[in-house]
């Protein structure tokens, strides 16, 4: 690292940013570490210079930094600095950054076929640019309406979308991811009915089953779990669960496996107790072309939305959409924005039914969510505008298509088969392999190609392979995909 | 009138292409009929100029960082490089998936493990799990290993948590989640945490404490020794809130001082944009017998390189997170403490320090302040004496300033102080930024006086006037219909 002979580059006015002015110097050990001649490495994005600091202690009356905190007691403070490796200028974490990336393959580098609840979808040009924009991204949680009414306005977008896509009369403006929204949901369906027992289904996505797990267990919710027949639910099992005492059941359609749930029938098993909520955790592109759960008795719709204008980033930030019907949305958990009036009688939005959340009601909240995924909201609102319905439902349709192309071709290699040829499945599908899907995975990632996500490291079959293909694939990855699992030659 | 998106709807306009179709299949070749929708959902049908013009045209009706001063207490509204959001969007991260052969992570796990490490450095806690994807859920997760401590050690009489008067209210939301009842602490008369109530408070009930520090007054909870002593004594674990860090960068370190587990706000203290309400992140770290309980995985480091640790999953709470947390945000932290350094990173407290010390002083002829000692970094001030002179309350002022281009202070919290004007202003603050945003506060306070009408009318200039929030509860409207 290059140091800066003392202040010789500094601009003019700027002088170094030496903290301490004291004659007694209370941080000598600036001088030891050399701040002053280190100037250009630091960027704390700090303005005020030396002299405006003296001149502020000045007028605040103190000798020094160190009498503002002379409440904390000396023997608690740090001696010396943290152990920290030394700053680096932006050039230089621009090179950091270069390096580390070289440590990772991407899906622009190698063919991906990796889905299990986050998903390659193609994110038009125009999402980033706004969601880039500082009014946006710097802004603050929209307290203040009078000025936070862009935030305001989009979330009441998003919050129509959603309902449109879930047949719900009422969403939140977001959850952490589609775990905790599913968690929440079962949260709420113990305030409604008072009923401390759920149902999740094995089709549901394992890792959710750990988060709703994490945080139902608090409340002591007890949670019973659905078998699976041909790859959806076992109808027989949940008629033969469902107990008064039952207060909710989870499905997730398309499940962690891809197949579509037979959700009419199933919902009518789940409401043959009346106060049980039947949730659902869905896939928002799958929405384009299916049914939306509302039509079919759910009474909670969630889901994992970063299909919706996100990109992948190795899982983080999700977002969980979550959305009911208006008889219950003082039950929900999160913000949410309504339509009001202004002073003159213009139309503005607020923050609306607070009293629900932690800053109101404290230990009686209907969650202690405060932060959630706004501005993955804003990417799904925006791509959600500039696909529209028809845009949406192409990006579904092309998903399906190649989906199902790739599943009847893989099923024509020796030794893999699907694992329910008869299932409906929409842009993802289970196959079997004849040796560990990790060695498949190993052995096409030499290619150049994920192969899918191997349900061993779920806790599942360690010989079955979870593929999923949206409409970024083309036909002639498929079949390069195809034809080096030929030549593999695992049979 | 600010049209929604959904009234700008043409019929067949479309804002993005998509490849021609390779495949003649149909959907319903692929599902029963029953499955599919039959209407489309009301999605607009727009032009990607349409789109762009509707959210610029919205963007322009907030406030943000780059416009003006954002003074809100205990949320550390400071300047976010852009540089960071340069190096976050590089396609080898945002086109990663979470469950790609670790072989091919090894950049992005080698930044976790050094962040995980750096974040140990900065709390002095033996270990972090970067899970959490926020303040709340960082809170969630270290009240549930608290949990988990008391389980493995047979505690099964502990069911309260101490919480201080002053906190913010996921601390007592986040209790409930896990099933603990609170037990709210007094403050005493210097802002501190009353001792001679928390002694009668505590027994062998109490699970833990959870304490923020600096509290939410911007006062140094000096007492900590002895809260700690008081509540390890009975085998309690304390808690710290770390949404005020950034008091205390390089200066103290929670882990040495008493804490046993806490949570960072990624998105105050190291920079990362709140987005509107988030993305954020809640990383937690703990001393040494708590790490059996932390989340998995967490980021391990061996003769292969980098990896996902699961190796204590026997003892692990378990997850909060689908997958490993908010990746792209724990890359912009990551950057800023490397950017910083040790160096940077105390002089980021003291510049904060002096920035709300200024301020306050600057105030505190015209506003109330209830504790008027050297603050940290953030005070309290309130409409007291606009109250009661002149019928002025805080949402009047908080309303005025919106008027004068400031956004307002964090208003009505803590709660323990009427009328409460929480301010905040960070290090990233100019002097004559400061300067501004007093002479506005004084403005108003003089306004009061002579026109107290005005303020119970602010705001005028904003893109809309004082919204009806309770009309807003009372005929609830939270989707767009057609025939509004």
């Amino acid at each position: 690292m290059v140091s800066h002979p003392e202040t010789a580059s500094l601009p003019p006015g700027k002088v170094p940013m030496i903290f301490a002015i004291d004659t007694n110097r209370p941080f000598k050990f600036i001088d030891k570490f050399r701040i002053s001649d280190s100037y250009g490495e630091i960027m704390p994005y700090i303005s005020n210079t030396e002299a405006e600091r003296r001149q502020m202690l000045e007028r605040i009356g103190a000798e020094s930094f160190e009498e503002l905190i002379s409440a904390i007691p000396k023997h608690l403070r740090l001696q010396g600095l943290l152990k920290l490796e030394a700053p680096l200028s932006e050039l230089e974490m621009t090179r950091r950054i270069q390096e580390r990336t070289c440590g990772n393959v991407c899906a622009q580098k190698a063919s991906s076929f990796l889905g299990a609840g986050v998903y390659d979808h193609f994110i038009p040009a125009a999402v980033d640019s706004i969601v880039s924009r500082p009014e946006f991204f710097t802004a603050y949680t929209p307290y203040q309406a009078e000025v936070s009414q862009g935030t305001l306005q989009f979330i009441y977008e998003y919050q129509t979308m959603i309902c449109e896509l879930t047949g719900m009369e009422v969403a939140n403006a977001s959850m952490y991811d589609g775990a905790s929204a599913a968690a929440e949901a079962i949260l709420m369906a113990v305030r409604k009915n008072g009923l401390k027992k759920a149902i999740l289904p094995a089709s549901l996505h394992p890792e959710y089953v750990k988060v709703i797990k994490s945080y139902t267990e608090g409340i002591g919710v007890e949670l019973i779990t659905c078998k699976a027949k041909a790859g959806v639910m076992d109808i027989d099992d949940l008629t033969a669960k469902m107990d008064a005492r039952v207060g909710s059941v989870v499905i997730q359609t398309p499940n962690f496996w891809g197949n579509i749930e037979p959700l009419a029938d199933l919902g009518k098993v789940v409401h043959s107790n009346p106060k049980a909520l039947l949730i659902v955790a869905a896939d928002p592109i799958s929405l384009a072309i299916l049914k939306a759960p509302g039509a079919l008795g759910a009474d909670i719709v969630v889901g994992e939305g970063q299909a919706l204008g996100n990109s992948m980033y190795m899982g983080g930030p999700l977002f969980g959409f979550f959305a009911t019907k208006l008889n219950m949305a003082r039950s929900m958990p999160g913000r949410i924005v309504g339509g009001t009036l202004d002073k003159d009688g213009k139309r503005a939005y607020a923050l609306t039914l607070q009293a629900r959340e932690q800053h109101i009601r404290r230990a009686k909240a209907t969650s202690n969510i405060c932060s959630n995924e706004s501005l993955c909201t804003l990417a799904a609102t925006v791509y959600l505008s500039l696909m529209g319905s028809d845009g949406l439902a192409e990006v579904a349709t092309q998903s399906t298509q190649l989906t199902h192309y790739m599943a009847q071709k893989i099923a024509s290699v020796p030794g893999f088969s699907l694992a329910w040829p008869n299932a409906a499945f929409f842009k993802e599908f289970v196959v079997n392999c004849p040796v560990p899907a990790s060695q498949v995975i190993a052995d096409l990632l030499d290619h150049g190609i994920y192969a899918g996500v191997d349900l061993g490291t779920f806790g599942q079959d360690s010989r079955q392979l979870l593929i999923a293909v949206t409409e970024k694939k083309t036909v002639a990855e498929i079949d390069d995909y195809i034809e080096t699992l030929r030549e593999l030659n695992y049979e | 009138m600010s049209k929604t998106i959904f009234e700008h709807s043409v019929a067949g306009r479309k804002g993005v292409t998509l490849p021609r179709r390779e495949l003649n299949t149909e959907v319903k070749d692929f599902f029963p009929s029953e499955y599919l929708r039959e209407t489309a959902p009301r999605l607009p049908h727009v032009s990607e100029l349409d789109v762009m013009r509707h959210y610029i045209k919205l963007s322009h009706r907030n406030h943000f960082i780059e416009k003006g001063l954002y003074p809100l207490g205990s949320c550390t509204m400071k300047y976010n490089p852009k540089s960071h959001e340069a190096l976050v969007r590089h396609s080898c991260f945002n086109n990663i998936h979470p469950c790609q052969p670790e072989s091919t992570l090894q950049g992005s796990l080698e930044i976790l493990y050094e962040l995980q490490q750096d974040l140990a450095e900065i709390s002095g806690m033996h270990k972090v799990t970067l899970q959490p994807v926020a303040g709340a859920q960082g809170e969630f997760t270290g009240i549930k290993v608290i949990a988990a401590y008391h389980r493995a050690k047979g505690n099964h009489h502990k069911t309260k948590i101490i919480i201080p008067d002053s906190a913010h209210g996921t601390n007592p939301a986040t209790c409930s989640l896990v099933g603990y009842d609170v037990v709210e602490l007094k403050s005493d008369a210097r802002g501190r945490c009353d001792m001679e109530h928390l002694k009668s408070i505590v027994d062998d009930s109490i699970a833990g404490f959870m304490l923020t520090n600096p509290n939410t007054l911007g006062l140094f909870e000096d007492q900590i020794e002895e809260i700690a002593d008081i509540i390890h004594s009975v085998d309690g674990l304390i808690y710290m809130d770390g949404a005020n860090l950034n008091a205390l960068l390089g200066i103290v370190q929670p882990g040495k001082i008493g804490f046993d587990v806490m949570h960072f706000n990624l998105h105050k203290t190291f920079a990362t944009p709140h987005g509107g309400g988030g993305p954020g992140s809640g990383p937690v770290g703990v001393v040494e017998k708590l790490a059996p309980y932390l989340p998995v995985p967490t980021i391990g480091h061996g003769e292969d390189g980098y990896f996902f640790d699961y190796g204590h999953a026997e003892t692990s709470i378990g997850k909060v997170h689908t997958f490993h947390g908010n990746f792209a945000v724990l890359l912009r932290a990551y950057i800023y403490i490397k950017m910083l350094g040790a160096e940077g990173l105390k002089r980021v407290s003291e510049n904060a320090v002096v920035n709300a010390n200024y301020l306050m002083v600057l105030l505190k002829d015209h506003y109330h302040i209830q504790h008027t000692e050297h603050c940290m970094h953030e005070f309290v001030a309130d409409s007291l004496w606009q109250k009661k002179e002149f019928g002025v309350t805080t949402l009047d002022i908080a309303k005025r300033l919106l008027d004068k281009g400031f956004h307002a202070p964090t208003v009505y919290f803590p709660l323990i102080v009427p009328e409460a004007m929480m301010i905040e202003p960070t290090e990233t603050e100019s002097k004559e930024s400061l300067d501004a945003f007093a002479a506005a506060m004084i403005e108003i306070a003089q306004e009061c006086r002579d026109n107290p009408e005005l303020l119970h009318e602010a705001p005028l200039t904003t893109p809309v006037r004082r919204v009806d929030d309770v009309r807003a509860v009372k005929f609830l409207d939270v989707a767009f219909s057609p025939g509004e």
